[in-house]
């Protein structure tokens, strides 16, 4: 929720009170999930160019070049608070959300990956409904999961991590949610219903005890996803795509309004062109609804109108998806949100964007360990159990997967591959967070050189505590810097990433837990330094 | 040798089937999308594995309500040969072209790996990728048997993996994730040239 100070910078940038629906507004884009408030001030200190990055952070995903126009499309993120919740839709949806990062960029996904970790072998209610949530989904939109990895402390038992990352592949032009000219703003896929909504503020806040929470939880439909992957796909091909966003943290609210501050543009929207799965939904229940599997794409007005909208629009009936023009970009800087002729919102986008902080950081006292590292002990748990309910040879790209690490997948028709890994050193990180990160990155690094690839990029998802904590801030600004810096060392650049922060329950916090991914090419893959035939 | 692949919404089997039957025939297989009314004239119709219609209601129950299985059932009763893959056989099934159906998978949960089928004497090793792969009969005698699991993988009556009725062939395990250098073997080749060259 919004802080008084934050209220009353809000009434002083709009000289005058929000009304209602405004006030929702600003509490989703100014919560931590969608601003990264406490994290932008660090996170610019990131290496992030390199010779084959075409796009770094700020995108939906991070892209990078191959060669022969190939590119590779990838972005780890994290669905951590859902998963407590409600660990099967939690982690579904998780799965969904990162993969339609992906297409959203124009690129199919090629690979899932994971980085979970769980209080303990035991926590069957949490660890069974993640596994099965991400193989449902993932199996079901026929991408491959090839690499999973589990990891166990007691820390975690309250608040499970479930980090996914997805690889994409593209050989066309590369699509961003920056739009270059005025366009229509359509939107694609499943209607609008109560599901998630608030779920970006509640991803922003500490649990307490007994609270239900289910209601900010979404539900996925990996078949609807899969519909909206190939329509996507198909709508790119068209060249009619200015800008597109899919609709995640904050749905319908933080996508419009991404587009149009990133363009530069304003933007109006009207509700009653929103399609709804209930009645009698309120104008800011819609703004914020995080209903899965919708798309937004801003068109060109002009070649919709040349080729005809329903030319255009019978793509979308090929797949049986419904999409509904909803508004349009405007010369005014300013987010205007109607229903019929009735306006509900209007802000100047500028001021959406929430202040950034610098947060009080300071080491626990007696931070200065001189006691010796000692390798935690690793719980017996089958990985077979795991792995098995995973499809990880779908697409027929796979060939290294589950049981090998790093993870090798096949550039679709052609020689190359790439090998991808993640990894996370939880204890190593707690005992000392600089060296924790630094060698996380550098044994990733390592392993892609092992089996004969070019590292490429990284991404990372930082979980960690409440940063209103001065303790759980430093370790954070001490891991971003020395991620930096490593990076910087070995020419690895960081290509996207995500932040989740208030990983806490009733005050106890997990241990800083950065996981890094990894991508590395292998130019022909006959010829790596790896056993090619026999999984 | 001419071959067509039906796309249902959910497919998801279908890019390495096109490579695999263009690999095995020489010649690039015809997409038909589920809603066509006619079917070109091929020597094998594959129906690839996915989700079709995402499993809702039943396995391959809605796949079977769409006016290209018309066209499916016109041609199978024309002797034309037809290959049901993994949801394609549970498809199959539903239309009545196969006998038997296909429930969860005993240990309730979707099942990936390479495993060992047999055809007669000869044994492959290809793999399973499902949920819903318990097949069932109630007088597995009357079958037309077309390969069996080395394994009790999933359930399965009489460890049944694959069933044919004259022309139609329909199996679990997955020919098209067999053939490239870096899968687990090439077999898939051999299963292709059983069925099509019998």
């Amino acid at each position: 929720m919004l802080t008084t100070e934050e209220t009353e910078i809000i009434k002083g940038t709009l000289g005058r009170v929000p009304n209602p629906t405004e006030t929702h507004v600003f509490d989703a884009m100014w919560s931590e999930h969608c601003s990264y408030k406490s994290s932008k001030y660090w996170l610019k200190e990131l290496y992030t160019e390199g010779k084959h990055v075409i796009s770094g952070p700020g995108e939906n995903a991070g892209v990078v070049d191959i060669g022969d126009g190939d590119k590779i499309v990838f972005k780890m993120e994290s669905h951590n608070h859902p998963s407590f919740i409600e660990p099967y839709q939690g982690a579904a949806t998780g799965v969904g959300g990162i993969m339609r990062d992906i297409f959203t960029m124009g690129a199919r996904p090629i690979a899932n990956l994971n980085s979970l970790h769980f209080g303990s072998t035991n926590d069957r209610r949490v660890i069974d409904g993640v596994v099965k949530g991400i193989a449902d989904y993932g199996n079901c939109v026929g991408i491959p999961t090839v690499s999973s990895k589990c990891y166990f402390s007691d820390c975690y038992t309250k608040n499970p991590l479930v980090n996914a990352m997805t690889v994409g592949y593209t050989n066309k032009e590369i699509f961003t949610s920056v739009p270059n000219k005025k366009g229509v703003v359509v939107y694609v896929g499943a209607k609008t219903g109560r599901d998630g909504i608030g779920g970006a503020i509640m991803a922003s806040e500490e649990f307490a005890e007994g609270e239900d929470k289910r209601p900010t939880v979404q539900v996925g439909d990996p078949f609807y996803e899969k519909l909206l992957l190939e329509a996507s796909l198909e709508l790119f091909e068209t060249g009619i795509v200015i800008a597109a966003q899919d609709m995640g943290a904050a749905g319908l609210t933080s996508s419009t309004t991404e587009i149009a501050i990133k363009g530069n543009y304003g933007i109006e929207i009207d509700l009653s062109a929103v399609p709804l799965r209930e009645e009698g939904m309120e104008p800011w229940e819609i703004l914020l609804s995080e209903s899965q599997e919708r798309m937004l794409f801003v068109l060109d007005y002009d070649t919709l109108t040349n080729r005809g909208k329903e030319n255009i629009f019978k793509l979308f009936r090929k797949w049986d998806l419904d999409c509904f023009v909803i508004g349009s970009l405007t010369y005014t800087n300013n987010f205007v949100v109607k229903v019929k002729e009735e306006v509900v919102c209007d802000i100047p986008l500028k001021a959406l964007e929430a202040p950034v902080l610098e947060r009080r950081h300071y080491p626990k006292k007696g931070d200065i360990n001189f006691t010796p590292f000692v390798p935690p002990i690793i719980p017996d748990f089958n990985m077979d159990w795991v792995w098995e309910q995973y499809d990880s040879q779908v697409m027929g790209n796979t060939i290294h997967g589950l049981q090998k690490d790093p993870a090798i997948v096949r550039i679709p028709n052609s020689n190359k591959g790439i090998a991808i890994t993640t990894m996370s050193d939880v204890h190593l990180c707690d005992y000392n967070p600089k060296k924790g990160v630094a060698s996380i990155i550098e044994n990733c690094y390592n392993m892609l050189k092992d089996v004969g690839a070019e590292p490429l990029g990284i991404t990372n998802c930082l979980n960690f505590g409440n940063p209103e904590n001065e303790n759980v801030m430093y370790e954070f600004a001490t891991t971003v810097l020395s991620m930096a810096e490593t990076c910087e060392k070995l020419k690895f650049p960081v290509v996207s990433g995500n932040v989740s922060f208030y990983n806490e329950t009733s005050g106890k916090g997990i241990m800083s837990t950065p996981v890094i991914g990894a991508v590395g090419l292998i130019e022909d893959y006959e010829n790596g330094h790896y056993n090619i035939s026999g999984q | 040798m001419k071959t067509v692949i039906i796309i249902f919404p959910g497919s998801n089997c279908d890019n390495e089937m096109e490579r695999f039957l263009h690999k095995f025939s020489g010649v690039k297989p015809i997409l038909v999308w589920h809603k066509e009314t006619t079917i070109p004239d091929a020597d094998l119709y594959v129906i690839p594995g996915g989700f079709s219609y995402g499993d809702y209601l039943r396995v391959g129950a809605l796949a079977n309500l769409s006016p290209i299985m018309k066209e499916i059932k016109r041609v199978a009763k024309e002797g034309q040969k037809i290959l049901g893959i993994c949801n394609g056989f549970q498809i199959l099934c539903e239309a009545g072209l196969l006998p038997g159906t296909l429930r969860i998978n005993r240990t309730q949960k979707f099942i990936c790996k390479p495993v060992t089928i047999y055809r007669g004497y000869d044994r492959y090793n290809i793999p399973i990728a499902h949920a819903e792969g318990n097949y069932y009969h109630p007088h597995p005698a009357k079958v037309g048997i077309a390969f069996t699991y080395a394994d009790d993988v999933n359930g399965s009556t009489n460890y049944i993996a694959g069933v044919a009725n004259n022309n139609v062939l329909g199996m679990m395990p997955h020919p098209e994730r067999a053939f490239e250098s870096y899968h687990c073997s090439q077999d898939g080749f051999e299963v292709l040239e059983n069925f099509y060259g019998r």
